[in-house]
């Protein structure tokens, strides 16, 4: 379904992205993982045509998606679900309002109707009687949970996760995990997972792309990464504190460093 | 060497700044038949923007036109002039001071609430989320904001100098005196309509024009952290004050440089 | 979605500043003196007009009947063309009207003032106003005074 070939972005003078291919299959949860600061959120953007790559094409359903013209990629847009790190609920309307912003600007249904879709997608994320509330007053989880039912309002066929997992308490990532999993098998959906929580994510991910310093240092299902032969990848699978990415930055000898004070003359 | 090396980068940094701010412009222009079709984004904007700034102009307005209704006392009388009271007030207030110093206190006030708002939209990605639920935010957010602060200014500037002749009015004829009746005649025959008011307004037009502008701009080009909103918004009064009397000294000299 | 109250106060806010500016035109400018009721303009000469202005009031009797509309430099008679606008309503003046330029007060602005004639033809538009006084400069008038003394003196 979206096909990344040959993929560079650099930012600067640094290349977050080197020549990367990937493959997102249809209907199924691709998770794309890595240490922080890897870019993971850029690809998302890459992939959604807000940043421009330096070279390669991503193609999804086979259209090249830097190539539309802006009419053309809105149209793309409204087939896709985003959901931010920090949910990025408009804070000047309350929760049903934020999910039925979509839908009466991209429709013309009348109102009764927008209210029915509304609360058919709250109650698929089981916040049906938060609707009245303000963004303010959310928790996190919620914030969330209520960026998915907006994310999911115009019944898009692909949705792309930020960090979700990041900062929850273990209900609400309890309830995260089995909602992106609920979603994917009822919806037919296609959900890309962005995040570096190894445990929630690999207990519901189909495919795995682990990038780390521009480059794909492991790919496949979680029980191959979880077996994999790479030192590498065991460390970020298994979070050892020491091993290819070393514990100490590195630095001069320690008995030369605590000998060599010289006071001043 | 040094020197130069700094002038240098800044007059790059800032012809790139004043590129990407027109490219912005441009594009909130395009969203004006957007935004009158959708009036109750206006009609908010003009709220938080205009009515929320109403009683700051009237009351600064009350008490410039006071000060100068007693100052203007005070120095006229030195030439046995005090009848012509009302033509100083006014002529001070339409011509000058009501659109700049609403304009500047309209930048401080509303200028850095849009820049703060705007900026802080930035920063919760409110405005990524739109773009990905493929709603341009520069028509929905942004342009209705630029007019409503277009439209807002001129009014006010109007309010400005209309409540500041009425301070003048109550400084100079209640409290010390001054003939009320040659007050508003001489005002009268000496403020021209066309010359003062309508010039007046042009004024305040173009500031409301250049404060909506650097705003906005501002609050969507600022470093999506807590430290770049800040100073975006300390840069908005500043740049706006700059633009605010630099072009009323180009205006003026325009306007007033060959009558 | 929009509360009705946001909606009257802004209509309040927009009528009340749409009065400031009325009141700006009405009260504060001479908004009600530009009400062209149709005007006929008439030409004077003077030998010197001793800095009245553009706009300067034209009246008679005291009473303002038109304004100044324009001031310039006759080539052929090397004096002053002025060209006075006056309101329609007064369209009764006899032709033999005079205009002298005269000082509000001591030291005040210039104005025209019109002196009624007596012929029962009356001023059309592009008339010539034939008899003209000029404005009364102050530096001949010292000189004159300082010259009439020492005559006496004599």
């Amino acid at each position: 379904m979206i096909s990344i070939r040959n993929l560079t972005f650099s930012r600067g003078n640094r290349k977050i992205f080197d020549n990367i291919s990937l493959e997102i299959e249809p209907h199924k949860i691709t998770a794309i993982m890595g240490p922080s600061g890897t870019g993971k959120t850029t690809l998302l953007k890459l992939i959604a045509g807000q940043l421009k790559p330096d070279s390669g094409t991503i193609l999804i359903n086979q259209q090249n998606v830097h190539q539309l013209s802006r009419t053309d990629l809105y149209k793309l847009r409204k087939k896709m679900g985003m959901l931010f790190q920090s949910g990025a609920l408009l804070t000047d309307m309350s929760v049903y309002d934020n999910i039925a912003f979509p839908i009466r600007e991209h429709t013309q249904l009348p109102e009764s109707m927008v209210r029915t879709l509304v609360l058919m997608k709250l109650n698929a994320v089981g916040l049906r009687g938060a609707r009245h509330l303000m963004p303010s007053e959310l928790s996190g989880g919620m914030a969330r949970r209520v960026a998915m039912a907006r994310a999911l309002a115009l019944d898009p066929e692909m949705i792309m996760y930020d960090e979700p997992f990041t900062g929850q308490d273990p209900i609400s990532l309890g309830v995260l995990v089995k909602l992106i999993q609920t979603l994917n098998q009822t919806l037919h959906l296609t959900s890309i997972v962005v995040s570096h929580d190894v445990q929630e994510t690999a207990s519901i991910a189909d495919y795995i792309y682990l990038i780390s310093e521009g480059k794909i240092a492991g790919q496949g299902t979680p029980e191959e990464l979880y077996n994999t032969d790479s030192d590498w990848v065991d460390q970020f699978m298994q979070g050892k504190a020491d091993g290819p990415v070393p514990f100490h930055y590195p630095a001069n000898d320690f008995t030369t460093d605590l000998l060599a004070y010289k006071p001043a003359l | 060497m040094k020197l130069f090396q700094t002038i240098g980068q800044s007059s790059l940094k800032f012809l790139a700044k004043l590129g990407r701010s027109s490219l912005f412009l441009i594009s909130i222009l395009t969203g004006l038949a957007y935004t009158f079709s959708r009036p109750n984004l206006l009609i908010k904007q003009l709220y938080s923007i205009g009515v929320l700034t109403f009683w700051l102009i009237a009351i600064s307005g009350l008490f410039v036109g006071m000060v100068l209704g007693l100052q203007g006392v005070y120095t006229l009388s030195t030439f046995g002039a005090e009848s012509s009271l009302g033509i100083m007030v006014a002529a001070s207030l339409v011509r000058e001071l009501g659109p700049v110093v609403s304009a500047l206190l309209f930048a401080g006030r509303a200028g850095s609430a849009l820049t703060a708002e705007i900026g802080l939209m930035k920063t919760t990605e409110q405005l990524s989320a739109m773009e990905m639920m493929a709603i341009d935010p520069l028509k929905y957010i942004i342009a209705p904001r630029f007019f409503a602060g277009f439209i807002s200014l001129p009014l006010l500037a109007a309010l400005f100098s209309a409540v500041g002749v009425l301070g003048g009015y109550l400084a100079g004829v209640e409290i010390l005196s001054v003939d009320s009746g040659s007050y508003w005649s001489q005002m009268q025959s000496a403020i021209d309509f066309h010359d003062d008011i309508i010039n007046g307004i042009i004024k305040s037009i173009i500031f409301a024009w250049l404060v909506s502008w650097i705003a906005l701009f501002e609050g969507y080009d600022a470093l999506p952290t807590s430290a770049g909103i800040s100073r975006a918004t300390t840069r908005t009064v500043v740049n706006s004050a700059f633009a605010i009397l630099l072009f009323d000294f180009l205006l003026t000299a325009l306007m007033y440089g060959e009558s | 979605m929009q509360c009705k109250s946001i909606e009257i106060l802004v209509g309040l806010f927009v009528s009340l500043c749409i009065t400031a500016l009325f009141f700006l035109a009405l009260q504060v400018s001479n908004f009600s003196d530009l009400q062209d009721n149709g005007s006929y303009t008439v030409i004077a000469h003077f030998e010197n007009t001793g800095g009245l202005k553009s706009k300067a009031v034209v009246s008679m009797a005291g009473v303002p009947i038109g304004r100044v509309a324009d001031i310039s430099f006759d080539p052929d008679n090397y004096d002053a063309l002025v060209k006075l606008r006056i309101d329609a309503r007064y369209n009764k003046m006899p032709s033999d009207t005079s205009a002298s330029i005269l000082t509000s007060g001591l030291l005040g602005d210039k104005y025209i003032g019109l002196t009624p004639g007596g012929l029962n033809e009356f001023l059309q538009e592009g008339d010539t106003i034939e008899l003209t006084q000029s404005a009364l400069v102050l530096e001949r008038m010292i000189s004159q005074f300082l010259f009439n003394s020492s005559d006496k003196d004599k």
